[in-house]
């Protein structure tokens, strides 16, 4: 049964991952009065990548093959971390929710060196700023963990998982965890998934001597990453009680209410993406310091018990 | 005058640190075969044996003695053999210079723990730990602030605390890498053995400020030290400033302990000073680890500049290895020991903030927020150490014409990277060790206290389903990468090896690449309040016309040097200039002050 659970969890996970990203592309599009590729792109993107060869570089070293596989298993194992179906989540014995921020930094490492190990200067550039933006998003990560954490006296994920009530801190933390995500995901105004202008790009830069399937490893790796932090902020500010009932329609309800509000989510990305310009990268400093007063706020809120 | 015992005592925190020290000191001293042949004479490849085995010898002393003078007479052979392996390379002016320094500040830690000392016997009338320990439960509260401080100060010095690190980043480095190892990995840990045997076992914490203070100069410690690092390209200086940060993580939970000591809260206490030692074997075992890694470096390159190296992962596969496994455990990455420990401390400040009340919560959880900025930025810095250093295209001749080492260095290496991965798997085991330690300690009693659910799974928090499995995160780990890349080979499709991308330009070469300086440019600028960097780019023109180069050089400020140290120096010098004057060479000068000195001394002991 727990296996079960664990299997279901990671297909839920991956076959549905990359439908968020078309999505809020599919909006960012519409929104700017144009067509835009379909929802489906991503899956048709991955399929093409899975089907053709790959070029790596000569100056590449092990570090270059291993990395997406490290990337996708940490990325997959704070996946199964996550309660999404059930109360518990099937792994809980694994990990709590500080395990995971230690969990994605382990992926993120790998990328970083691997995109050092082309010798290529794009592939520097990316992985520093990488690193700039995550070691700057850890401390408001850490906060926005220790709000939740304390409204709920565990830092076990699980806890936080069922209908429970809406206080001012879990409002403010969802908000910093919000713009945490816009810089973990790479979302405009941190960095610009469409853009491959070396002034500009991030994790594009990182990633640029990867093709093939190894890309397509690192795409979904950085799908899986975006729908979990969707999904545990859509936990922090839309509770929703465990499946109990089995009632059709109900069950229907609390199924369209669930996906709901992880598409409300990816809406507001939408927005925010296409209604603000990106940063200067030293910006980004000032962008994650705000996130880290908003779980500064969300830690007083919270002790203060509202 | 009473008689000095000798005794030494072997109770679990002193077996907890010969234990540490043994531990690094082994492999290292394996290594050191292979690092010194051929790297000095004959004759000094013996002293340096000598002096090892005399180094050794002290700390292991440092940590069972139970008498206050006889740990003095241990601690400063302990120092003065550390500043003879400081200086071992006396042809090099830079060691010379870093030994210098690190005498003069060690001497000073060492006036103050004297001071502290002296405070003790005189109420205690016996220099015995544990008569000390029965005459301090009756010692005034004002006594005890002022012998904590001068504690603090003394052992702060040693073990490298932000103000008073300035001598750890100058003189580790400077040191035979496997001396380097040693004072990095264990000399300094004998400073929080001296903080937790004399402040919490000894002295016994009196008031919350005591732990407060502490955690300030550990949060300080931990973001001065790691800022610095990612500034630093010589390999080994890098290493060092990493110390200073690693030694604030584990004062992060020494102070907590302090703190919960005070407050009367045993279960959280014993748990902080848990997370505290755990983190302090961890680091020795990985810093050892790292530092043997850079001595094996410059071993086969010649150099410790980060900006000469690159492309060793080919030529040097396994120390490339050995170097990734103490860099992702330092970098707290699962499911390598310094994750768990972080992930404990971590939890300890959780723990507090649950219980305290006010604005203690709020203390804790900024104190927390900024341990994780330091593993960030310590992920970053660790990202530039291996990735410049062993990835891409070599920078220079230096790293193109590097060979492996030899087998016992590959030795010394592969112990310590085996126990990194032994201390993170066999988490339980260990906290369960420590709790041990730490009940010793403290003097709490451990029954009923229960860190984990089963050998496997920690739970600190008891009651509620928080839990860490390093051991079922590995496998998982594994298990998920494992299905990843059996699908990667089902559509096995055939990978290229072509050149990296150039833009269309000529093919690219070791000049091409990101630096070490222009990777930490991010972090230079975010951070200039503090670093307060300097730059100047410089047009060498051949005519009006033509530029023929640029010459471009970019410095941070010390602030520590050019605004404490170096005033305090030079106060020194010009108070001594000034005494200088009174010192004219003259010897019926010297026989009159002899007789002044005399006379004043006869009417101070008549009058009274």
């Amino acid at each position: 049964m727990k296996i079960l659970m664990i299997i279901l969890q990671l297909i839920l996970f991956i076959a549905a991952a990359p439908f968020l990203s078309g999505l809020i592309a599919k909006i960012k599009n519409n929104i700017r009065l144009r067509q835009g590729p379909s929802i489906f792109q991503p899956y048709y993107n991955l399929a093409k990548l899975f089907s053709k060869g790959e070029v790596v570089s000569q100056t590449a070293s092990w570090i270059f093959w291993v990395a997406p596989f490290v990337l996708i298993s940490s990325t997959l194992a704070a996946a199964v971390l996550i309660p999404v179906l059930i109360l518990a989540s099937p792994m809980h014995q694994m990990g709590d929710f500080l395990a995971l921020v230690f969990i994605f930094s382990l992926g993120r490492f790998f990328l970083a060196l691997a995109a050092l190990d082309t010798g290529s200067s794009f592939g520097g550039m990316g992985s520093s700023r990488e690193m700039f933006i995550s070691s700057l998003v850890e401390p408001a990560l850490c906060l926005v963990v220790f709000s939740i954490s304390l409204q709920f006296n565990s830092t076990d994920i699980s806890a936080f998982s069922g209908m429970h009530a809406l206080s001012v801190s879990c409002i403010v933390s969802a908000i910093a965890l919000f713009l945490i995500t816009i810089a973990e995901t790479s979302r405009v105004p941190v960095d610009n998934q469409e853009t491959h202008l070396e002034l500009t790009m991030v994790h594009e830069a990182m990633i640029l001597e990867y093709s093939g399937r190894s890309l397509a490893i690192i795409e979904m790796a950085a799908y899986i990453k975006q729908m979990i932090l969707f999904f545990l902020i859509a936990q922090i500010i839309f509770p929703i009680a465990a499946l109990e009932t089995v009632e059709p329609a109900q069950t229907i309800f609390w199924l369209l209410w669930y996906l709901a509000r992880i598409i409300i989510i990816a809406i507001s990305v939408a927005l925010v993406e296409v209604s603000v310009a990106k940063m200067r990268l030293f910006r980004v400093a000032d962008f994650l310091g705000f996130a880290f007063v908003l779980g500064i706020i969300a830690v007083v809120c919270a002790i203060l018990g509202v | 005058m009473e008689k000095i015992n000798f005794n030494l005592l072997f109770d679990p925190l002193s077996l907890f640190f010969l234990g540490v020290i043994f531990i690094v000191c082994l492999p290292s001293a394996i290594y050191s075969i292979g690092y010194l042949k051929g790297e000095y004479s004959r004759a000094k490849i013996a002293l340096a044996w000598i002096l090892l085995l005399i180094f050794v010898l002290s700390m292991g002393l440092v940590v069972v003695v139970s008498n206050v003078l006889v740990f003095l007479v241990f601690w400063e052979i302990m120092s003065l053999v550390s500043y003879f392996l400081v200086v071992f390379d006396d042809k090099n002016e830079k060691s010379i210079q870093a030994g210098l320094i690190y005498i003069v500040m060690t001497h000073i830690g060492t006036a103050f723990l004297i001071a502290a000392f002296m405070i003790m016997y005189k109420s205690a009338n016996s220099f015995d730990f544990l008569s000390i320990k029965n005459a301090c439960q009756l010692m005034d509260g004002q006594t005890k602030n002022i012998v904590f401080l001068l504690l603090l100060v003394g052992f702060g010095t040693k073990a490298g605390i932000v103000p008073l690190h300035i001598w750890l980043p100058a003189a580790h480095p400077q040191a035979p890498s496997h001396i380097s190892s040693i004072m990095s990995g264990v000399m300094i840990k004998t400073a929080i053995y001296g903080i937790i045997r004399f402040v919490i076992f000894i002295l016994g914490v009196h008031s919350a400020w005591w732990g407060i203070l502490v955690l300030i100069l550990a949060v300080i410690s931990c973001l001065v030290g790691v800022v610095y690092a990612l500034m630093e390209h010589d390999l080994k200086r890098l290493l060092a400033y990493h110390s200073v940060e690693n030694i604030g993580i584990i004062l992060l939970g020494v102070g907590l302990a302090m703190f919960f000591l005070s407050l009367n809260m045993p279960y959280l206490s014993i748990f902080s000073l848990i997370a505290g030692l755990y983190h302090l074997v961890n680091h020795a075992i990985f810093k050892g680890l790292l530092f043997l890694c850079a001595g094996s470096v410059y071993k086969a390159t010649g150099t410790r500049d980060m900006e000469k190296l690159g492309g060793l992962i080919k030529k040097m596969p396994q120390t490339a290895l050995f170097f990734l496994i103490g860099a992702m455990a330092i970098s707290a990455l699962p499911p390598l020991n310094g994750f768990v420990s972080e992930w404990l401390t971590l939890q300890a400040f959780f723990l507090g903030a649950i219980k305290v009340s006010g604005a203690a919560k709020l203390f804790l959880a900024v104190c927390a927020a900024m341990l994780a900025l330091t593993s960030g930025l310590a992920a970053a810095c660790f990202v530039k150490a291996f990735g410049i250093t062993f990835l891409a295209q070599p920078r220079s001749s230096f790293a193109l014409n590097a060979k492996e080492v030899g087998f016992s260095m590959r030795l010394g290496m592969f112990i310590l990277s085996t126990l990194t991965v032994v201390f993170g798997l066999a988490a339980v085991f260990v906290v369960r060790l420590l709790a041990k330690v730490c009940g010793c300690a403290t003097g709490i009693d451990l029954n009923g206290m229960s860190f984990s659910l089963n050998n496997f799974i920690l739970n600190p928090q008891p009651g509620t389903s928080a839990y860490l499995s390093p051991l079922m995160l590995t496998l998982t780990l594994v298990v998920l990468g494992g299905a990843g890349f059996v699908l990667y080979r089902i559509f096995n499709r055939k990978a290229t090896i072509y050149n990296t991308w150039d833009c269309g330009y000529y093919k690219l070469g070791g000049r091409n690449e990101y630096t070490a300086t222009a990777f930490s440019k991010p972090f230079r600028i975010a951070f200039s309040f503090f670093l307060l960097p300097y730059r100047k780019t410089q047009k060498i023109r051949e005519s009006f016309y033509h530029v023929k180069s640029f010459a471009y050089e970019t410095h941070t400020t010390p602030i520590f040097k050019k605004y404490i140290y170096d005033p305090t120096l030079d106060w020194v010098f010009k108070s001594a200039k000034f005494m200088r004057k009174i010192q004219p060479g003259s010897i019926h000068l010297y026989i009159s002050y002899i007789f002044v000195a005399l006379l004043l001394l006869i009417v101070f002991m008549q009058r009274f």
